[in-house]
């Protein structure tokens, strides 16, 4: 980097001195020296610039190698990084999916249960409240007293499959742990290949200086705003509550809808 | 009364099947985007849209759109259930013609909520 500083600073430096002499050639009417001095400051500047080129290249050719992108690299013995965090974090959605059908599959399993015990609890009590009050008679009591017994074993069933559908539930949610590790895991490259990605801009950045290189950045940020165009969807919002251009609760829609005369 | 549901991911569709049917919708079938949408809206039978924004594909906006658009499927009753959360987007939503918006993740007593209030309007 300090290198990169002083070959700038001794372009400039020599921008500078070669100026001056340039103005003071041209005033005296030297004009052979006015052009050996121009000569001068374009090979200063090409030199530069051929020298950051060649850094860029060589920064950029190591950082290739460094993340490992291409799988095809006689390098990349191992698979690249970016494919492995890709195959990681599609087991990431597998392993979400399944729990939450494994969940799903448990509870829809035990609702029948629970209805038909719940009904059937609601039947027996009815016919309990009217035996209290002494409204049955003998033949209906003992069907009642059969009833009631095969209520109580089948209670008993039912809540042991309840149960065991409720652990399995809590089974279900190791996901949890496993799918942390591995999106910490990922979250590490991002950050990392972030990093190194700047340093190149940051490279890229001295070439343009050298080369006196202006962006349009005027129109760098209209390509950016078309792609944040709303319709395309952008998923959940991370930082609701701290946006304003973002509702933070279904109450926050509906206050917006109704304001529009929903 | 028989609803389409669209979700690019099975788990959702799954739960909003599971949460109409604890509403007494027990009549659903499933798309899991605009475009494989399309054919089963025009099979004529659909009576309510429940559909996500962000799909591969065609996404829910669009589906919205095209509904709208469509001389016979103009008048079917469309909830977004999604997890677009903008206020450009819910309005776009609205200007677009949506008769309920609903963001993920929601509440079973949320989504009972706006479809009543969706029959309740349309009568």
């Amino acid at each position: 980097m300090e290198r990169k500083e002083s070959s700038l600073g001794d372009f400039e430096s020599t921008l500078k001195k070669h100026a001056q002499q340039l103005v003071e050639s041209l005033e005296r009417g030297k004009f052979g020296d006015a052009v050996q001095l121009i000569h001068e400051l374009n090979q200063t500047r090409d030199r530069g610039l051929y020298q950051e080129v060649g850094k860029l290249t060589r920064e950029l050719h190591s950082a290739i190698v460094n993340f490992q992108i291409d799988p095809h690299m006689p390098q990349a013995e191992e698979v690249s990084q970016i494919t492995d965090a890709t195959e990681r974090l599609s087991y990431v959605v597998r392993l979400t999916e399944n729990a939450a059908n494994r969940t799903m599959d448990l509870v829809e399993q035990s609702t029948p249960v629970l209805n038909e015990l719940s009904t059937e609890a609601k039947s027996l009590s009815a016919d309990w409240q009217r035996f209290m009050r002494k409204e049955v008679g003998a033949a209906e009591f003992r069907e009642l007293v059969k009833r009631v017994d095969s209520f109580l074993t089948q209670s008993e069933h039912g809540t042991g499959k309840v149960s065991g559908a409720l652990n399995d539930i809590l089974l279900a949610q190791d996901y949890q742990d496993l799918t942390g590790q591995v999106i910490k895991r990922v979250t590490q490259l991002v950050t990392e290949v972030e990093s190194n990605l700047l340093k190149l801009v940051l490279m890229a950045s001295q070439v343009d200086r050298f080369a006196g290189i202006e962006h349009d950045r005027e129109q760098l940020r209209a390509e950016k705003d078309q792609e944040k165009h709303p319709t395309r969807g952008e998923g959940p919002q991370i930082h609701a509550d701290k946006r304003e251009d973002v509702v933070s609760s279904q109450d926050d829609v509906d206050d917006l809808l109704s304001s529009l005369g929903f | 009364m028989k609803i389409l549901i669209v979700d690019d991911f099975s788990t959702m569709r799954r739960i909003i099947k599971n949460l109409l049917r604890d509403l007494g919708f027990t009549n659903t079938v499933e798309a899991d985007d605009g475009t494989t949408a399309i054919p089963v809206l025009n099979s004529g039978s659909i009576d309510f849209l429940v559909t996500d924004w962000n799909m591969p594909g065609m996404t829910g906006i669009d589906l919205l759109r095209h509904v709208r658009a469509d001389e016979k499927l103009k008048h079917l009753p469309v909830l977004m259930v999604t997890a677009e959360a903008k206020r450009e987007q819910i309005i776009e939503a609205a200007q677009a013609g949506v008769n309920g918006y609903v963001v993920k993740p929601f509440t079973a007593v949320a989504l009972k909520e706006k479809i009543e209030k969706i029959f309740e309007r349309i009568g």
